[in-house]
């Protein structure tokens, strides 16, 4: 190893406010064409600023300079393998960016007269009859911004259908394996998270499942299950589950967090769900941007349907030779009401809908097809050698678009954690996958390559992995202090935690 | 690949499925389209929509048609900024890290309080999470909130609240601003939180520091929704004692977009934050002594605390954060501060040659920046198409969230609207009302004149 810095590494931090000069700036404004008035005259004096907030002043080739710089202190999907599990960092076609941008797209206000934003609601009509037919599933409703806002979303609906019947349940089921939004969407929707062990096939525990119902069927409110689930598995028992549920009055939550294993063959509508959310930053290929944005639509059956968010996109049949049109109808009086402001993430929708476009019925059962070929080579090939020995699978079958292997023996072994292998894949160009998660596997790690990914860089990243290992047998210490070769090396952050440190001081 | 797999076939690996939950059929869907037959057809549908190129906008209501500078969409569609994931291995993620603690630090510095995150969905839902925040630490379930506050943040507020149990109770408007005596009414020792906007939708600057005085006689915390864009010229709310500021991020550098994807961001005392929703990013430094960054306080959040966590929020917006940082270091200090003087000056002559025309008067004088309602005498709705054929949307009809105001019009200015669009528009409502009250009535008749535009 070497001590030596890298260039990057040499250049130490500097945030934009230490570049700032005072009287430098970039912005040049309209003149105000109007009376100059003193503010004092049009708002009191006490409700004014005192001094101007102290932003950078700064000219803006420095800007562009400074942003430049920073963005390449990132690693991102469009410089390498990126096998981070459940995200689904698939390709971000740069298409889509191009129609997002089309003025009547991007320019278009959201309070804009139904009238007079057709395209925009026929484009809205159309997603949400796709995510249908995707979802196995009659109504769909785009608002959600987020898959953790779908989840709110269908917990509010669960109390919502259930209210309406009479009923006052408490208790939201889901497996150990499930995703930390779903418990804390339980708590936020006020209900009370209970948790259901897996088998030894990675699946929903049965008989558990059957007790925590037996607890008290009526307090049932909901069981929440992703399907392939966190290991990558399908759960083969999802009818009895279903039926175990519905039984019991609970309603059926598919987190679509894993969806892009089974477009087009299989749905969740079919495996009995009532309420599923897509991340169409996952699926439908809307870029992540770094945290943000993406959009997670709901599609329910018919009897969550009344208490959808408002409002929804409808479509009106035209008469006397006239075409069909499209409204925002806010008469919904079952609604649970809004989760957000105005439509939702409509950027997000034309990007993703331009993606279905692009795909087609074949082009999407393609990518899932694609996507389960890739993580089963991927995973066979981890099979093989050192990685078959030291980083076994967790549940050893065919997988569906990820899996999740055990650093238990090269820790054993090596005294190599998974965050040490993590970090070392740093040093060779690749996104580490997601590690320690799902909880219930030690030293998980958590890989899902999706179908946008070459033989040739699952290999690369198969022989990457053994060559960590190999290095590790004589010289475990180099992984540990890993990465080198990265804009900074590992950071504190117990640190960050304890003494937080969230804005920059500023001067006068 | 399938030979060290160890399968015959890729439906060999979909065998897991059991057989009666295949689909068994391809998906009713379009046949996928070339890259070109995608941009027609997206194109076609783009150009159905009656967007702000081609229209002039004076609608607003929580989002407005500011210019975004070329460097902003230069700087977000760059790849590294558009294509990872959350910044969950920070050592790879330094870029977006430290774009988020800039960020934070403006936040932080427009609102004038000493804690930001680095974003949520948007605005109303940022809303929604200061009372589940307030909720907790108070333990009390009740919100006051203002009727100045954006209708969807209301709504949306009230959305949250059937799940997390907690009673919504509004206080009225009095000449365009919160009834300060039936606020300190509402207020009493089972309140977790006064909630109010300012500007408020009706564009309206409320005094909050007032306003505030009953949330810290009672031990509620004081929630403030502001507008990005004025806290150049209006006092922080920080400073006001607002123990939580948030608001709808798009004025800063995002698109109308139809509504979204823009950011909320969310702003709180120290105090608060353990409590907050959302990423965080924190300083620190790498076993070199290197300065950087990472998300700090993630004991808050859903991935480690489940059930436990302050929110299940995992988004930060972060590219939509971004093109805010961009905006505001490209307005800069004296840049930022000047276009809120230009807001409030081409406003203040807006509200007077609107009020002037016949048939249009205030619905309220209470102070205002960047937006103001207005009163016609005519529907409101056949005005707004009457403009419309003129090439103008005129504004934001108040009567379907104001039954008070059925006869209000919401009228927004940017630094996009000039003077001669403004005088455009005096007339196209002069006009339209005139039209609507069975055509023109004599000059004389006229309280202003109609028609110096350019």
């Amino acid at each position: 190893m070497s001590l030596t810095e890298t260039p990057m590494q040499a250049e130490r931090a500097r945030t934009i406010y230490e570049k700032s000069k005072r009287g430098r700036r970039a912005a040049v404004l309209p003149e105000a064409e109007v009376p100059e008035a003193p503010l004092e005259e049009l708002i009191p004096a006490n409700l004014l600023r005192a001094e101007a907030p102290r932003l950078p002043e700064i000219a803006e080739p420095e800007i562009v300079r400074h942003y430049n710089r920073l963005s390449r202190r990132n690693f991102d999907l469009d410089s390498g393998f990126y096998p981070l599990g459940s995200c689904t960092m698939k390709h971000n076609p740069r298409l889509n960016e191009r129609v997002a941008a089309l003025p009547g797209h991007a320019r278009l206000h959201p309070a804009q007269d139904p009238r007079r934003a057709q395209g925009a609601l026929e484009l809205m009509w159309l997603l949400q009859r796709s995510l249908s037919e995707i979802c196995g599933l009659p109504h769909v409703s785009l608002q959600p911004s987020a898959g953790s806002h779908g989840e709110l979303a269908g917990l509010l609906l669960t109390r919502a259908y259930h209210a309406d019947r009479g009923e006052r349940r408490t208790r939201v089921l889901a497996p150990d394996t499930s995703h930390g939004t779903n418990p804390a969407s339980v708590t936020m929707a006020g209900y009370e998270a209970v948790k259901v062990a897996t088998n030894e096939r990675g699946g929903v525990e049965m008989d558990d499942l059957r007790a925590k119902i037996d607890e008290d069927p009526a307090g049932v409110a909901c069981l929440m299950l992703t399907n392939p689930n966190t290991l990558g598995l399908f759960d083969e028992n999802i009818e009895e589950i279903a039926g175990l549920i519905h039984e019991a009055g609970g309603t059926l939550y598919y987190d679509g967090a894993n969806l892009n294993a089974v477009m087009g063959h299989s749905r969740p509508g079919d495996m009995g769900f009532d309420i599923v959310h897509v991340n169409l930053h996952k699926s439908f290929s809307q870029p992540h941007g770094g945290g943000g944005p993406g959009a997670g639509p709901i599609a329910v059956s018919d009897r969550i349907e009344p208490f959808l968010p408002r409002p929804q996109v409808v479509r009106r049949e035209g008469g006397n030779g006239h075409g069909p049109s499209y409204d925002l109808d806010l008469d919904r009086p079952k609604s649970i009401g809004r989760l957000r402001g105005f439509q939702g993430n409509f950027g997000v929708f034309v990007r993703s809908y331009a993606y279905i476009l692009s795909l087609g019925a074949d082009g999407l059962a393609e990518a899932s097809e694609t996507a389960v070929l890739n993580a089963n080579y991927l995973k066979a090939r981890l099979a093989e050698g050192r990685a078959g020995e030291r980083l076994p699978i967790a549940f050893d079958r065919h997988c569906m678009h990820e899996f999740v292997l055990s650093g238990k023996p090269m820790k054993r072994d090596l005294g190599l954690a998974t965050l040490d292998l993590a970090k070392r894949l740093l040093d060779f160009g690749f996104h580490p996958p997601t590690v320690y998660f799902p909880l219930l596997v030690e030293e998980a790690l958590m890989i899902e390559p999706t179908e946008t990914e070459t033989k040739e860089s699952l290999d690369a990243f198969a022989e990457a992995v053994e060559r960590i290992l190999a290095e590790a047998e004589s010289d475990p210490e180099t992984a540990k202090q890993a990465p080198y070769t990265t804009p900074v090396r590992r950071l504190d952050e117990v640190k960050a935690t304890r003494r937080p440190v969230v804005r920059q001081p500023l001067g006068e | 690949m399938l030979a060290a797999i160890g399968v015959d076939s890729t439906a060999d690996l979909f065998e897991q499925i059991p057989e009666p939950l295949r689909l068994g059929r391809p998906l009713a869907l379009p046949e996928g389209l070339s890259e070109a037959e995608v941009y027609e057809r997206l194109a076609v549908l783009a150009g159905r929509n009656a967007d702000a190129e081609r229209e002039v906008c004076f609608v607003g209501a929580g989002m407005y048609d500011h210019y975004v500078p070329a460097i902003v969409d230069a700087i977000v569609s760059r790849s590294e900024f558009l294509t990872p994931y959350t910044p969950y291995q920070p050592e790879i993620s330094q870029g977006g890290l430290q774009v988020m603690f800039e960020f934070q630090t403006a936040m932080s510095e427009l609102t004038g309080l000493p804690v930001s995150n680095a974003g949520l969905y948007e605005g109303p839902s940022s809303v929604a999470s200061a009372g589940y925040l307030a909720m907790g630490a108070t333990g009390r379930r009740r919100f006051v909130v203002s009727r100045g506050v954006h209708p969807h943040s209301r709504e949306t507020l009230a959305t949250y609240s059937a799940g997390y149990g907690a009673e919504v109770v509004e206080v009225g408007l009095e000449g365009g601003l919160t009834d300060a005596a039936a606020l300190a009414a509402a207020v009493d020792g089972e309140t977790a939180a006064v909630i109010l906007q300012s500007p408020n939708f009706l564009g309206g600057v409320e005094d909050v520091e007032a306003l505030g005085a009953a949330a810290r006689e009672h031990g509620a915390l004081l929630v403030v929704a502001c507008d990005p864009m004025t806290l150049g010229i209006l006092r922080p709310p920080g400073e006001c004692g607002a123990d939580i500021a948030l608001g709808e991020g798009q004025p800063l550098g995002n698109r109308l977009d139809f509504g979204g994807p823009s950011f909320g961001f969310f702003c709180a005392t120290q105090e608060q934050i353990r409590r907050m929703p959302g990423r965080i990013a924190g300083e620190t430094e790498d076993v070199d002594g290197r300065r950087g960054f990472v998300l700090a306080l993630q004991t808050r959040e859903q991935h480690i605390r489940r059930e436990k966590a302050t929110n299940n929020i995992c988004t930060a917006q972060a590219l939509n954060a971004l093109a805010a940082m961009v905006h505001l270091a490209w307005l800069g200090r004296h840049g930022f501060r000047e276009l809120g003087e230009l807001l409030a000056r081409r406003t203040a002559y807006a509200r007077e040659r609107l009020s002037a025309v016949e048939g249009v008067e205030l619905l309220h004088e209470a102070p205002v920046v960047r937006e103001f309602a207005l009163r016609l005498d005519a529907p409101v709705g056949a005005v707004l198409d009457r403009c419309a054929e003129r090439g103008i949307a005129a504004g934001y009809p108040l009567g379907r969230e104001y039954p008070e105001h059925e006869d209000g019009l919401l009228v927004a200015i940017t630094e996009r609207r000039t003077r001669a669009q403004i005088d455009e528009l005096a007339e196209a409502l002069g006009a339209a009302i005139g039209a609507e009250n069975g055509g023109f009535r004599s000059d004389s008749e006229r309280k202003a004149p109609i028609g110096e535009t350019a």
